[in-house]
C-alpha cells in the first residue's frame, strides 16, 4: 500500500542543500514530524506517547542505577539500600524506575486492548502488531530479570518460579534450567547474567520501538473508525488528515502531563504500593515466604498458568494422547504461553471485514467481556489457590482462548456489522463540523 | 445505556468474588491503624518521637536485633532524630558491639571491639537468631484487603509499623514448648505463636522528656523509629514529589491550553455529543 | 511582539513561550538530580574527615592510616630529627614553599611551617611523592634521614622538604589540627 500522499523536505540554503546531499536526516526528521496522521484519534491513541517515555525513563534511571548497583549475591540488597539511603537522590530515581515498570505495563496494556478493539492488528498492519507483540515479550522478561536483582526473597523466589517453567519442557526442560541459572538452582551467576541481559534487553526493545514505528508509518495509522485514509491526491489525503506536529504531539504532551503528574504523586506518596513487602527481606534460599505472588502485571498469566491442574478433562485428554508427555505442569506452562500466543496470532484469527470494534455490535460485548476476564485472571492471580479460584481461573482462562480461537473467527462470518463512514473527514465533522451525519452510536 | 450494564456487570462480578472470597479471609485479626505523625502525602517525622524510639531500639530490642544497614552519622541527619554532631559522637563510641562473630570490621588487631564512629554502621546482631530491623517496617504489611485488592493501602498505607504496634502489644500470657524451645503466643504474628518474648513492659524504658511511657507509647515510639530506619529520606521524597507534581500541574494546564489554542482553528464549534 | 499586532496573536504566543518555558523549566529540574547523583554519596563524603588516635605513637615512629583514599604519614619526631630539620637553610631547598594546606600559600618551608605542634614532634604530610605519586619509604630512610621515594629516588628531610632527585615540591601537608592532645582531626 503506497504511503500518504504529503509534502516532503525540500532544502533550501545552502548548508541545508550540502547536508542533504550527504545525510538525509532533516528530511528524516521531517517526514516522520509531519507524517498526515488521521484527523479522527481519539484519547485511546495517546498511550504511544506514554510508552515512549516510559522507555526513556526506564534506560535513563536503569543507567544511573547501575552505576551504584553492584551485582553479587552478598551485596546485591545492601547495595540497593545504599542507593536509597547514600546516594545523592538516589531514593527518589530507585523509586522511579521501580514504579516505572508499573506505569510501562499499564500503558502497554491500555495499548493492547486499544488495538484490540479498533481492529489496529488487521491488514495491512500485521507487521506492526507482531512487532508490537515482540516488545511485549522483551517487556516481561526485562521486567522479570530487573525484579531479581535487589536480590529480596520475591527476587529469588520468583526466579526459581519462573525459570522452573522451563525445567518443566519435557526431556530437554531441566538441562534449559540449569542453563539458564548457571548452576542446580538461582545463585551468584544467576544474578550476575540477569544483571547484565537487564542493562541489554532494553536497547533491543528500543530497536524494535523504531521498526514498530516506522511499520505504522509505513501504512499510516490506524483509526478510531477503521476507514482507512484518501490516498488519490494529497489534497484528498489532507481532508482527512493533519500533520503529526503540533497538533498530535501536543495532544500527546498534554495526556502525557496528567499521566506523569499522577505517576509523581505516586513516586512522591506512596512509592511501595505496587511492590511487595516480602522483597525487603534479602534472599533466603531456605526459606520461602508464605505466598509467592509476582508483579501485578504477570497476575493474569500467572493465573492461566495455574488453572489447568491435574484434574481438568483437556489436561487429562492431553496426557493421554501425548503418551504422558504432556503433564498438568508442563500443559500450564503451554497455556501461559499460548494465551500470549493467540494474541500474537490475532491478526490471522480474526475473520471480519470490519476493522473498528466501533461498528460490530455483538464484538464490542466480547470485547468487553474479554477485558473484565483479563482482570478477573488478574485478582484470581493474586489469590491462594483455593478450589474456588481454581474453578474462577479455569473458566476465565478458557474465555481468554475462546475469544480468540472461536469467537473471533465465527464472528466475523454471523456478525452484522453497522455500516462505516465513507471517510474519516465525515466521521471528524460529525463530530466537530457544523453539519454532518449523524453519530453511530458509541 | 451500555455503559450502564457494563458498569453493572462488572459491579456484579465484583460482588460475587467478593462473597466468594469472603470465606478464606479472618483467620489472624485485624491489625488497627495507629495514626503516626508520618502519614499521608504531607505527614513528617516527629523528630522527638524518632528519638524515643532510638532510646527503646539502644535500650531494649538491640540486645537481640541488629540495623546492620543503617549508618549511625544518620541519626545527625535532618528529618531524622536530628541529634547534634556530638550526640551521635557519643551514642556511636557507647555502643556496644554484642556479636562480635558478626562484625569482624569494629575489631581491633587483638580480637576486641573497637569503639564506633559515627561514620560505621550500626552493628550486626545474629547472636539470638533475630532478624535485622533495617528495613523490617517496609518489609511488613498490615493493610491488605478488601480481597486482597490492597485498597485499604490507599487510605491508610502499607501498615509496617501499624504490624510492629500490633506484634509488641499483641502478646497474651501463654507460652509452649515447640521443638525443644519456648515460644510465645502473639495473634498477630503468622501462625500465632512466636520464638520472642515479650520485649517491651510498660514504663521499661524512661523517656528524659517525660513522654508516656505506657506499653503502647513505647511500641508507637520504637515503630516510628523503624519506620525512619527503613526509609530515612521520606521526608525528603515526599517534598521532591510535591514539588514534582506542582510543576506538572502548572505544565499540563498550559499544554491543555496550547492544545485547545492549536485545535480550535480545526475542530470549529464542537457538538453536543461528542 | 511588542509591534503592532492584534492582542489574540499575543495572548497566543505568550501561551506558547510560556508553555515551552514552563516545559523547559520542568526539563532542567529533572536533569539536576540525574546529574548530581554522580558526586560523592553520603558515606563517601562522611569519610571527609577522619579522627585519629595517636596515643600509641611512640616518639620516633610513625603511622600510616588512609584518608580520601591516601596514605598519611603521622610521624612522631625524635629531638634529632627535629634538630636536624630547623637547621636547613631555606635557600637550601628545592622547594622554598611550605606546601602546607593550613597556611596560606606563600609561607616558607621552614620546619616551623611544616609542623602540626610548636615543639615540631608532630609531622603531618599526604604520603604520595610529588614526583610522579609512588608512596615514599619512611623511618629515617635515604640520605637525609627523612623519607626515600623507590620509584625514581627522591629524597626527602625530616620534614618532608624535597632535599634531591627528581620531585619538584615538598610532601604535601593536609587539612589537620589537634581536636585534643591525644587527637588528630584530618579534613
Amino acid at each position: 500500500m503506497a504511503g500518504i500522499p504529503h509534502d516532503h523536505y525540500e532544502p533550501k540554503s545552502g548548508i541545508e542543500k550540502w547536508l542533504h546531499e550527504r545525510l538525509k536526516i532533516v528530511s528524516l526528521v521531517y517526514d516522520t514530524l509531519m507524517i498526515p496522521t488521521p484527523k479522527n484519534l481519539n484519547w485511546w491513541w495517546i498511550w504511544g506517547i506514554v510508552l515512549a517515555f516510559c522507555l526513556g525513563l526506564q534506560i535513563i534511571t536503569g543507567i544511573i542505577l547501575a552505576m551504584h548497583y553492584t551485582p553479587n549475591t552478598s551485596m546485591a540488597f545492601s547495595s540497593v539500600e545504599h542507593i536509597m539511603r547514600d546516594v545523592n537522590g538516589g531514593y527518589f530515581i530507585r523509586y522511579l524506575h521501580m514504579n516505572g515498570a508499573t506505569l510501562f505495563f499499564l500503558a502497554v496494556y491500555i495499548h493492547i486492548f486499544r488495538g484490540l478493539f479498533y481492529g489496529s492488528y488487521k491488514a495491512p498492519r500485521e507487521v506492526t502488531w507482531i512487532v508490537g507483540m515482540l516488545i511485549y515479550l522483551l517487556m516481561m522478561a526485562t521486567a522479570f530479570m530487573g525484579y531479581v536483582l535487589p536480590w529480596g526473597q520475591m527476587s529469588y523466589w520468583g526466579a526459581t518460579v519462573i525459570t522452573g517453567l522451563f525445567g518443566a519442557i519435557p526431556g530437554i526442560g531441566p538441562h534449559i534450567q540449569t542453563w539458564l541459572l548457571g548452576g542446580p538452582s538461582v545463585s551468584n551467576a544467576t544474578l550476575n547474567r540477569f544483571f547484565s541481559l537487564h542493562y541489554l534487553l532494553p536497547f533491543i526493545i528500543a530497536g524494535l520501538v523504531i521498526v514498530h514505528i516506522w511499520a505504522f508509518h509505513s501504512t499510516g495509522n490506524n483509526n478510531p473508525t477503521g476507514v482507512e485514509v484518501r490516498r488519490g491526491s494529497k489534497e484528498e489525503a489532507e481532508k482527512d488528515t493533519l500533520p503529526f506536529w503540533p497538533y498530535f504531539v501536543l495532544k500527546d504532551l498534554f495526556a502525557l502531563g496528567i499521566v506523569v503528574t499522577i505517576f509523581f504523586a505516586i513516586v512522591g506518596f506512596m512509592p511501595n504500593y505496587f511492590g511487595s513487602p516480602d522483597n525487603y527481606i534479602m534472599a533466603d534460599s531456605l526459606k520461602t515466604p508464605p505466598s509467592i505472588e509476582p508483579e501485578w502485571y504477570f497476575l493474569p498469566f500467572y493465573a492461566i498458568l495455574r488453572a489447568f491442574t491435574q484434574d481438568v478433562w483437556v489436561v487429562q485428554l492431553a496426557h493421554w494422547v501425548t503418551f504422558g508427555i504432556v503433564d498438568a505442569k508442563f500443559f500450564g506452562v503451554l497455556a501461559m504461553f499460548g494465551a500470549i500466543a493467540v494474541l500474537a496470532l490475532v491478526p490471522w484469527l480474526d475473520t471480519s471485514t470490519v476493522r473498528s470494534g466501533r461498528f460490530r455490535p455483538s464484538f464490542k460485548w466480547w470485547f468487553r467481556l474479554l477485558v473484565v476476564d483479563f482482570l478477573v485472571l488478574m485478582w484470581c492471580g493474586s489469590q491462594f489457590p483455593t478450589a474456588l479460584i481454581g474453578w474462577i481461573s479455569l473458566i476465565a482462562a478458557t474465555y481468554w482462548f475462546a475469544y480468540f480461537l472461536v469467537i473471533l473467527p465465527l464472528l466475523g462470518v454471523l456478525e452484522r456489522p453497522l455500516p462505516t463512514p465513507a471517510t474519516i473527514e465525515e466521521d471528524f465533522n460529525a463530530h466537530y463540523g457544523t453539519g454532518g451525519a449523524a453519530h453511530p452510536a458509541e | 445505556m451500555i455503559r450502564k450494564l457494563t458498569l453493572s456487570a462488572i459491579a456484579a462480578t465484583a460482588l460475587l468474588m467478593a462473597g466468594m472470597a469472603q470465606a478464606q479471609e479472618a483467620a489472624t485479626p485485624a491489625i488497627p491503624d495507629v495514626p503516626f505523625s508520618f502519614d499521608g502525602p504531607f505527614g513528617t517525622y516527629d523528630q522527638h518521637q524518632l528519638q524515643r524510639g532510638l532510646q527503646v531500639y539502644t535500650e531494649v530490642c538491640s540486645a537481640c536485633h541488629g540495623l546492620d544497614l543503617v549508618a549511625m552519622r544518620t541519626l545527625g541527619d535532618p528529618g531524622g532524630p536530628h541529634l547534634s554532631q556530638d550526640q551521635v559522637k557519643a551514642y556511636a563510641a557507647a555502643f556496644p558491639v554484642n556479636d562480635t562473630a558478626s562484625n569482624p570490621q569494629f575489631l581491633d588487631s587483638s580480637g576486641n571491639p573497637r569503639k564506633l564512629i559515627p561514620s560505621d554502621h550500626f552493628p550486626s546482631n545474629n547472636s539470638m537468631g533475630a532478624p535485622d530491623l533495617s528495613v523490617m517496617a517496609k518489609a511488613r504489611a498490615a493493610f491488605h484487603g478488601p480481597y486482597k485488592l490492597g485498597i485499604n493501602q490507599l487510605i491508610h498505607g502499607i501498615g509496617g509499623p501499624q504490624y510492629i504496634v500490633a506484634l509488641l502489644t499483641g502478646f497474651t500470657d501463654k507460652t509452649k514448648n515447640l521443638a525443644g524451645s519456648t515460644v510465645y503466643q502473639n495473634h498477630i504474628f503468622p501462625g500465632g505463636w512466636i520464638r520472642m518474648p515479650p520485649p517491651l513492659a510498660a514504663g521499661q524504658v524512661t523517656f528524659a522528656d517525660g513522654s508516656p511511657n505506657d506499653l503502647k507509647s513505647e511500641a508507637e515510639d520504637v515503630a516510628a523509629f523503624l519506620m525512619w530506619a527503613a526509609e530515612p529520606h521520606m521526608d525528603a521524597r515526599k517534598h521532591a514529589g510535591f514539588d514534582a507534581v506542582f510543576l506538572l500541574v502548572i505544565l499540563t494546564s498550559l499544554l491543555y491550553l496550547t492544545n485547545k489554542r492549536i485545535w480550535a482553528d480545526v475542530k470549529g464549534k464542537k457538538k453536543a455529543d461528542a | 511582539m511588542s509591534h503592532a499586532e492584534e492582542p489574540r496573536a499575543t495572548r497566543r504566543d505568550f501561551l506558547y513561550y510560556a508553555t515551552a518555558g514552563v516545559g523547559a523549566v520542568a526539563a532542567g529540574a529533572a536533569a539536576w538530580p540525574l546529574i548530581d547523583q554522580m558526586n560523592p554519596s553520603a558515606d563517601v563524603a562522611a569519610l571527609a574527615s577522619v579522627d585519629v588516635d595517636i596515643s600509641n605513637v611512640q616518639e620516633g615512629t610513625q603511622i600510616t592510616v588512609k584518608w580520601l583514599g591516601k596514605p598519611i604519614f603521622i610521624r612522631h619526631r625524635t629531638a634529632k630529627e627535629i634538630k636536624e630539620a630547623r637547621a636547613v637553610k631555606i635557600s637550601d631547598l628545592p622547594d622554598p614553599k611550605a606546601e602546607n594546606s593550613n597556611l596560606p600559600d606563600g609561607a616558607q618551608a621552614t620546619d616551623e611551617n611544616r609542623v602540626l605542634d610548636k615543639e615540631g614532634k608532630w609531622l603531618v604530610m599526604i604520603g604520595i611523592c610529588t614526583h610522579l605519586g609512588c608512596v615514599p619509604l619512611g623511618n629515617n630512610a635515604g640520605e637525609y634521614d627523612g623519607w626515600f621515594c623507590p620509584c625514581h629516588g627522591s629524597q626527602y628531610d625530616t620534614a618532608g622538604r624535597i632535599r634531591k632527585g627528581p620531585a619538584p615540591r615538598n610532601l604535601q601537608i593536609p587539612v589537620a589540627k589537634f581536636t585534643d592532645p591525644k587527637t588528630v582531626k584530618l579534613g
